[in-house]
């Protein structure tokens, strides 16, 4: 039964990473990118599951942190074109930092 | 038993909906009907395909690292998508429209 | 099962190679390049090389990616470049030759696995047997990297710490104002959303990276895994709250520091060693038992690579990010 977990998500990315070589816009390609991740990160739970090596979920969990990082890192250049600046106006950022810290 | 079953069927429809979303980013006609795809399934095949996991490690240290797993999806994979969209707004892109306006559709 | 796995993702690693050298535009080849890493990285994993899977997924997907990006960031030109006409005859040829040349190489490499191969006659069956027994460590990567070749490891680290150095002597000429973040950029969109999600999961990043430092014992995972997740974590701190914010938290004076401390509790360890009647980096004199001293010596180093590379991931970012685009 994890087999056909497998053989899914395995599709799914195929179909992913067509989408990724072929969308019109860089959106598209980014959001691809981003979905072909999130299914790596299922791809080796499943695995994980599949073989018995439990402590390969440790994998899974590095894998989802570091696509959401790369993601946010190539939205940030794409929207300001540089890594200086914070990725907010100063008026909602000071609302934030009063709320949460 | 049971816990085998709804574990199988967890897994299986998870395979199913990420099939669908995957599909749906190659019918769907532009960007953001695009984004629904993906954006939508995505969670819900990382929850299926998850459950269905844990249901099968019982309560372990495997159970918890699946659950903290999903916590981290559930609440990166829809900023992620929120933040693509609102870049692909800001940038320019614009929403594909169908015969009239009104009704939005494509 | 396995095979299918192999073979499909052999297959995605083609076409994303393919895929990079015929797509125009830079963002997406730069995360089609964080694909390939995660895609090599899975690769490893079926492979059972679980460390280096590690290692490969948060330097190779992550950082790299991020530093891509910065350098992305420098260049004027985003612009999607239409391909030279202009064949280049001369370059393929060399191209075909040398990969020629590789493949004909690998002809003589033993089987994947192979018993009778080299690397598996010489030292790796002593470090197998021995190694739970002799160091008290579970996982052999560990003990063989912190242990048996705590020497190799060392000079790795030093090599990280040199790295960092020429990059702070090279691109350590930086902007005036650092700390004069915002109010520039007026017409940015609001990322309240990313900026609440990344306040929940910063510190489950970090919690993390302590985790995989502190369990590299027993699992996968270790030293350099854990600095780069947690410098990964400031590195997202850094995108969604800007480069002054991050500065401010961690100052450039403090980042010296820590590179430099890294190096030294590494090779300070040695120096204790040699001071308590073992030879340079043999732990097994730390403490009145052998398994004991070993652990000690083993928490203590991967503690040195880990400091060591968490600072030098975040000079090389902090002075990528830093500079003016030219």
């Amino acid at each position: 039964m994890y087999a056909v977990a497998i053989v899914a998500i395995l599709v799914t990315l195929s179909l992913a990473l067509a989408r990724a070589l072929m969308g019109p816009t860089v959106f598209d390609r980014i959001a691809a990118i981003n979905m072909f991740g999130t299914k790596t990160v299922l791809l080796i739970a499943v695995f994980s599951f599949l073989t018995g090596r439990l402590d390969l979920l440790d994998m899974a969990l590095v894998y989802a942190m570091i696509n959401f990082i790369s993601v946010v890192a190539v939205l940030r250049l794409f929207s300001h074109k540089d890594f200086h600046s914070p990725a907010e106006n100063n008026v909602i950022s000071v609302k934030v930092r009063r709320r949460w810290f | 038993m049971v816990l085998d079953i709804l574990s199988w069927v967890c897994l299986v429809a998870g395979g199913l909906v990420g099939v669908v979303g995957a599909v749906g980013i190659h019918r769907f006609p532009d960007f953001f009907s695009r984004q629904h795809a993906t954006g939508t399934t995505d969670t819900l095949c990382a929850l299926l395909i998850l459950l269905g996991l844990g249901l099968q490690a019982g309560l372990s240290l495997a159970a918890f690292k699946v659950a903290l797993i999903f916590l981290f999806l559930f609440i990166t994979s829809p900023a992620a998508t929120h933040a693509l969209a609102s870049a692909a707004v800001h940038s320019g892109l614009d929403p594909k429209r169908g015969r009239t306006d009104s009704e939005g559709q494509s | 099962m396995d095979l299918l796995i192999d073979i499909s993702l052999l297959t995605f690693l083609a076409v994303t190679a393919i895929g990079i050298i015929r797509i125009t535009n830079l963002f997406a080849v730069i995360m089609l390049f964080a694909i390939f890493s995660f895609l090599s990285a899975t690769l490893f994993m079926t492979m059972d090389a679980v460390d280096v899977a590690l290692t490969e997924a948060a330097v190779g997907a992550g950082i790299s990616t991020v530093l891509m990006l910065a350098t992305l960031a420098l260049n004027k030109d985003h612009n999607e470049k239409q391909p030279d006409k202009n064949r280049h005859w001369l370059p393929l040829a060399v191209v075909l030759t040398t990969g020629a040349v590789l493949v004909y190489g690998t002809l003589d490499l033993p089987d994947f696995g192979d018993p009778a191969s080299a690397p598996q006659t010489h030292v790796a069956p002593h470090y197998i047997e021995k190694a739970i027994e002799e160091t008290g460590v579970p996982n052999i990567v560990t003990a063989v990297l912190a242990s048996y070749r705590g020497f190799d490891t060392l000079g790795e680290v030093v090599v990280i710490f040199t790295a960092g150095i020429a990059v702070l002597l090279l691109l350590g000429g930086r902007r005036e104002d650092p700390l004069d973040d915002g109010a520039k950029d007026k017409r940015v969109p609001q990322n309240l959303v990313l900026r609440i999600v990344s306040k929940i999961v910063i510190p489950v990043i970090m919690l993390f990276a302590l985790y995989v430092q502190f369990h590299g014992d027993y699992g996968p995972g270790g030293g350099f895994q854990a600095g780069v997740i947690m410098s990964a974590a400031i590195i997202l701190y850094s995108l969604v709250f800007g480069l002054g914010a991050a500065e401010r938290i961690i100052p450039k004076s403090v980042l010296m520091f820590l590179t430099s401390l890294g190096v030294l509790i590494f090779a300070g360890v040695g120096i204790a060693s040699l001071f308590l009647g073992g030879n340079y980096l043999n732990y097994s004199v730390l403490a009145s038992s052998q398994v004991a001293g070993q652990h000690i010596g083993i928490l203590l180093v991967e503690l040195g690579v880990g400091i060591t590379v968490f600072a030098v991931m975040l000079t090389i970012f902090f002075a990528f990010a830093g500079r003016e685009r030219s």
